[in-house]
């Protein structure tokens, strides 16, 4: 049972959400964030005041997967995300737990294996 | 031959002046609720650029091509850059002719911004600048002369009270022109494109409703019955095509939408805007009921199409101003107009003089704008890269973002010595 973590560029997010959908991987959640990774500052003015925007733009997913789905879901967010610019985004993967299905009590491995499926 | 001025119409139309210029803003507001939020400052500045461009184009040329002369096809020279436009009024008009120019400029820049809506979220910005200030003389003062000017329409008997063939039909049928060159967005018909702020589309349709009482209730250029009634029409229309649009909405959804209803009060505005001051506040109502329904028809249409008309300007603008021209010819009245009488009261001649608008100016603004953007797309690139696209155009064609947040901003600071000593801005 793994977390993987992708931060991608918003314009890619939907095609992101493609690759996942038909890599048949369900439950996700995804959040707005800032981060900066190495690719160019945009110079942004406002009036008078010039400014260098350090952080960008980035959407971040939270997908909690069986082991067998590790892989799919790497390749569905990176395969989805790739635009070969620097600023892509980075994919990290970190051990589970525990996971719980709040309706049900599901723990583990069926609390992460989407509810039609089992 | 001139008349005297009156201080009366003079002062209404110094504020209907100011009533349609302030349209463009709200229009900007309309447009910019209605892209995604990456593109709000490049919507809006589209349309705040026609404040600049075709204020001045019509000052220097449009006006003149426009209105100097009688001319069948265009005006003259003889008011480029203004001279000779002063003081005195304008034949026999009771206003000064600069109040005359300034109040027909502000029709020429908003229907400039209307364009816009077609190519929003892709043109770039200098291209579409460019092609404002052309447009805004080869197709508007040409359609202007025409309706307004003592052309050759107005001459075999249209009737035109505030610019279904300028403004109207000409913005709609340019806008499909434009869409079509510039081609659709690289997402378009892949991805759901959705409004990004309900809100300022109801407000920038308060706005232009508020405006188009000046728009309309101006096009008398007095105080007199004719503004009357196209200023009680302009409360009317808009209020049955809204009717129209909760009833559609409900019968296709279960559920009246926010910006249906919003897109149904700009529909009431242009429908009514031909037809103002020509029919009685009964056949408005009517007008307003029953002519929402081909544009509701249309904007239910356009997007199940390959043709990115983005903001629909086509089906709110060019059908209903087509509609509402065609409508004069059915339901004018001379007891109401004084000037003539449609089919249903015994003329069917002024049905034809309408229905040759309806053909001609839809055609002329097509081709012209097609041929231009052709031509232009020939010398410079229209559009912007997928990436900047991408990106969205307010960081890219702009530099900046509506709704930045100041984190991670680090100033840069144009005092030499402090070069060296970036601050980073505070995110409050």
């Amino acid at each position: 049972m793994k977390l993987v973590i992708g931060i991608v560029r918003p314009e890619r997010a939907n095609q992101v959400l493609e690759a996942l959908y038909r890599a048949e991987v369900r439950g996700l959640s995804i959040s707005r964030v800032q981060g900066h990774g190495g690719e160019l500052d945009r110079v942004e003015t406002y009036r008078g005041t010039t400014v260098k925007m350090d952080l960008s733009e980035k959407v971040r997913f939270e997908v909690a997967v069986s082991d067998s789905f590790v892989e799919p879901t790497i390749e569905a967010l990176a395969d989805g995300a790739r635009t070969g610019e620097v600023g892509d985004g980075k994919i990290f993967v970190v051990p589970l737990e525990r996971a719980v299905r709040i309706r049900t009590g599901d723990v583990d491995m069926e609390a992460v294996t989407p509810v039609g499926d089992q | 031959m001139s008349g005297a001025i009156d201080s009366g119409d003079t002062a209404w139309m110094l504020i209907s002046t100011a009533l349609v210029l302030l349209m463009t803003v709200g229009l900007g507001l309309f447009y910019a609720g209605l892209v995604r939020s990456k593109n709000t400052l490049n919507t809006f500045m589209m349309c705040l650029s026609a404040l600049g461009i075709a204020g001045v184009t019509w000052a220097l040329v449009g006006y003149s091509l426009a209105f100097d002369g009688e001319g069948a096809i265009i005006g003259g020279l003889g008011n480029v850059a203004l001279s000779g436009v002063g003081f005195e009024p304008r034949g026999d008009g009771t206003i000064p002719e600069l109040v005359f120019m300034a109040f027909q400029g502000t029709f020429c820049i908003i229907t400039v911004a209307l364009v816009s809506g077609a190519v929003v979220e892709r043109m770039r910005f200098g291209a579409w600048m460019v092609f404002a200030a052309l447009w805004s003389v080869l197709v508007y003062a040409v359609l202007a002369h025409w309706a307004f000017g003592g052309g050759w329409l107005a001459a075999q008997g249209t009737l035109d009270f505030a610019g279904g063939v300028p403004v109207e039909m000409a913005s709609g049928f340019s806008a499909l022109a434009a869409a079509l060159v510039v081609g659709a967005r690289k997402d378009y018909g892949r991805q759901a494109l959705l409004p990004h702020n309900a809100v300022y589309v109801l407000l920038g349709a308060g706005v232009l409703w508020f405006g188009w009482f000046g728009f309309n209730g101006g096009s008398g250029l007095s105080t007199g019955d004719p503004s009357v009634l196209a200023f009680v029409n302009t409360m009317l229309t808009p209020a049955c095509s809204l009717i129209t649009w909760f009833v559609l909405d409900l019968i296709r959804g279960r559920k009246v939408t926010a910006i249906g209803a919003a897109t149904a009060i700009i529909v009431g505005c242009v429908l009514i805007t031909p037809a103002g001051a020509y029919i009685s506040p009964g056949w408005a109502m009517a007008l307003g009921f029953v002519g929402a329904l081909p544009c509701y028809a249309g904007i239910m249409w356009r997007p199940r199409t390959r043709v990115d008309e983005t903001l629909d300007v086509l089906a709110a603008h060019g059908v209903a101003g087509f509609t509402g021209i065609l409508a004069i010819g059915l339901v004018a009245q001379v007891g109401w107009n004084g000037v003539a009488d449609g089919l249903f009261y015994g003329d069917a001649g002024q049905l034809g003089s309408q229905a040759v608008a309806a053909a001609v100016a839809p055609a002329y603004a097509f081709v012209v704008t097609f041929v231009l953007l052709k031509l232009l797309g020939a010398v410079m690139p229209l559009r912007a890269s997928e990436h900047e696209e991408a990106v969205g155009m307010d960081v890219y064609a702009h530099g900046e973002e509506a709704y930045v947040t100041g984190e991670g901003a680090i100033l840069v600071l144009h005092d030499r010595e402090e070069k060296q000593r970036p601050m980073v801005a505070d995110p409050g």
